[in-house]
């Protein structure tokens, strides 16, 4: 029932989610979406950067030259080297120079990628998790609860999402688990109207008139049948999300709010170099800053690319 | 549309209320003023006077209904740090974020409008391109980081822009602004590039979808054949179209550029209220906290209302009527 329901509604987009035994009698979804996406240079070029930035995270621990919070590693005589020169007992070469501790940039930003890329996924998947359930409801059920849930949600979106995290956090204070919360705090929302969005077209469709008819239970119907079909346009803000996601916690922890000194991500990089900026060392807080560029970049070219492959009006 | 607007009003009064809850049960209750603002050289019963002094000895609804009472004839309590109302320091700051948010605004649009149009009419030609190019790079980029970067082009290497403070102000009907010296609007310059650069990015990015789109349509073909010129189709028919979103995004844009000053604020030491509300978290200084919220969240009221009604007057088709879902 399932299967000929799906397929019969939107071949492309249900197949390509949920049941692959539909898949394989058609030409293969991944494929389709695979070349769709390698259309644009452009995409595939922030796929590069996209995967670059996810194996330095990754791998930091065997790419960087030195474990930057190892204090034994550390030569305070390195302090605030340009890029380019070698420590004081002649055996490393900073290529990005070194902070005010003698910690070689490089390695910092590897680590600090990871952190900030981290807490990003994270709270994005938390966010994810509870926006979707909630729009899933709000759809499914209709009613009361969907107006109190998404005016709950419209008020929350008409304030800058840095107002509510800043306001949380000014609450919560510092912490890795008090910045996912604030974080997704200011993402549910989305992802909450997405999904609602989505899931009422679908489910006035008869393949949910028809899950309804057989008295299947409503959390069968919500997760098999109803949500495979919403996820294409969820998968989208999420991308997007995640970029918003690091940037934002980047610029709270830079405003000294986000991440204790003890968990340094990017943000925290950027603002310890701030102090020598003036004096013309302008490497501390640069390089972190390309690293987080590169990062954004990359996620949002990748996100532009899928919205239009995924989006089936476009096709 | 008036029922429309009590209706949106009484639904504010709400939100108000219940920020007000969670932000002053939220922030008070964190962390001990007491350990912060009093000396901790000071004897036991200097102690016990000063939280007297600041009401902090009472339970916390006791607290909240006097903030309550208080807030109701306009005094949101007393700045634990500077000992003045914090309301009087809030509105201190103010022009100070108006004027840089203002300028922002400005900028963005004046850039924006023109750069968007011109993307728009050529989508296909080099300019047209690096213009996009330039606004997916704009949006990109950590607000934040633009602004170090700015400084340390612009002030350690150029040695052009000064990096911090306002500068000279000069008062303008009762209210203190910069922008009438030069060494005010060199002060003025980098904050408000920085807090415009993201707003640029989406008035180009809306303007040029809303020429693309205008430029289809029935009445510029019909311009078109009439022999109108092009700078007339351009300047009059398409631009006014297109004027109606980009005049409802500016609006609401308007409260975020408030909102993100907190952080350009901060960078360039620009005196505004954000440098202040930042400056009040790290000192735990309660009342500024939750003034400094309760004032944003009216304005984002006000701003938002503001818009919604006059995006009715701009275009007469929208009906202003709660949604229904």
């Amino acid at each position: 029932m399932q299967d000929q329901s799906e397929s019969s509604s939107k071949p492309t987009e249900s197949s390509v989610l949920s049941v692959p035994s539909v898949a394989a009698s058609e030409v293969n979804p991944f494929h389709r979406i695979a070349a769709d996406f390698a259309e644009s240079k452009l995409a595939l070029f922030g796929l590069l950067l996209l995967a670059l930035v996810l194996l330095a995270a990754l791998l930091a621990p065997l790419l960087s030259p030195q474990n930057p919070y190892d204090l034994a590693q550390l030569d305070i005589l390195d302090n605030r080297l340009p890029p380019g020169a070698t420590s004081a007992d002649g055996k490393l070469v900073y290529w990005l120079g070194t902070d005010d501790q003698g910690r070689d940039m490089l390695s910092a930003i590897l680590y600090g990628l990871r952190i900030s890329l981290g807490v990003a996924v994270t709270a994005t998947l938390c966010a994810l998790t509870i926006g979707m359930t909630i729009g899933l409801a709000a759809a499914f059920f209709r009613g009361r609860l969907d107006t109190v849930l998404m005016r709950i949600a419209d008020i929350q979106l008409s304030f800058p999402s840095i107002l509510i995290a800043l306001i949380l956090l000014a609450v919560l204070g510092q912490g890795v688990g008090k910045i996912i919360v604030a974080l997704v705090a200011v993402q549910w929302a989305y992802y909450a109207r997405t999904v609602r969005s989505a899931a009422l077209v679908e489910r006035s469709k008869e393949y949910i008139d028809a899950a309804i008819g057989l008295a299947l239970p409503s959390s069968r119907i919500v997760f098999r049948h109803l949500l495979p079909n919403c996820l294409p346009p969820l998968i989208v803000v999420a991308t997007v999300q995640v970029a918003a996601a690091i940037a934002l916690e980047a610029t709270l922890s830079f405003l000294g709010l986000g991440l204790p000194i003890t968990e340094p991500s990017l943000g925290l990089l950027i603002s310890n170099g701030f102090t020598y900026m003036l004096s013309g060392k302008y490497w501390i807080s640069f390089f972190p800053g390309v690293a987080l560029l590169v990062a954004i970049v990359g996620i949002n070219l990748v996100g532009d690319q899928l919205r239009d492959v995924l989006n089936p009006r476009l096709q | 549309m008036l029922v429309y607007v009590i209706r949106r009003l009484m639904q504010s009064v709400v939100v108000l209320f219940v920020m007000s809850a969670l932000v002053f049960v939220g922030v008070y209750a964190i962390g001990n003023p007491v350990d912060i603002l009093i000396n901790p050289n000071a004897d036991q019963a200097d102690i016990e006077r000063a939280i007297r002094g600041l009401g902090l000895d009472r339970p916390l609804w006791e607290q909240y209904v006097v903030f309550l009472k208080q807030a109701a004839v306009g005094d949101l309590g007393k700045s634990f740090a500077f000992n003045v109302p914090a309301i009087q320091l809030i509105l201190e700051r103010m022009p100070a974020t108006l004027e840089l948010a203002v300028a922002a605004l400005l900028i963005a649009v004046v850039l924006g409008i023109p750069l968007g149009l011109w993307a728009g009419l050529k989508p296909n030609s080099v300019a047209g391109k690096t213009i996009m190019a330039g606004s997916i790079l704009g949006f990109s980029l950590p607000t934040f980081w633009v602004g170090l970067m700015l400084i340390m082009v612009f002030s350690v290497y150029l040695g052009w822009l000064p990096s911090n403070g306002r500068g000279p102000t000069t008062v303008l009907l009762g209210v203190p602004v910069s922008f009438l010296s030069w060494d005010g609007i060199s002060h003025l310059l980098m904050p408000a590039t920085n807090l415009a650069l993201f707003k640029l990015s989406l008035i180009i990015r809306l303007t040029r979808a809303g020429t693309r789109e205008a430029l289809l349509q029935d009445y510029v073909k019909f311009a078109r054949a009439k022999g109108l010129s092009n700078a007339r189709i351009v300047g009059v028919h398409v631009l006014k179209n297109i004027l109606i979103p980009i005049v409802t995004v500016v609006g609401i844009e308007f409260g975020s550029l408030i909102a993100f000053a907190i952080v350009t604020e901060t960078i360039f030491a620009w005196p505004g209220m954000g440098k202040l509300l930042i400056d009040s978290i790290n000192v735990l200084d309660r009342p500024v906290i939750v003034a400094y919220l309760l004032i944003i969240v009216t304005l984002f009221i006000v701003i938002n209302l503001a818009v919604d009604v006059l995006y009715s007057v701009l275009d007469p088709r929208v009906r202003l009527s709660e949604a229904k879902s």
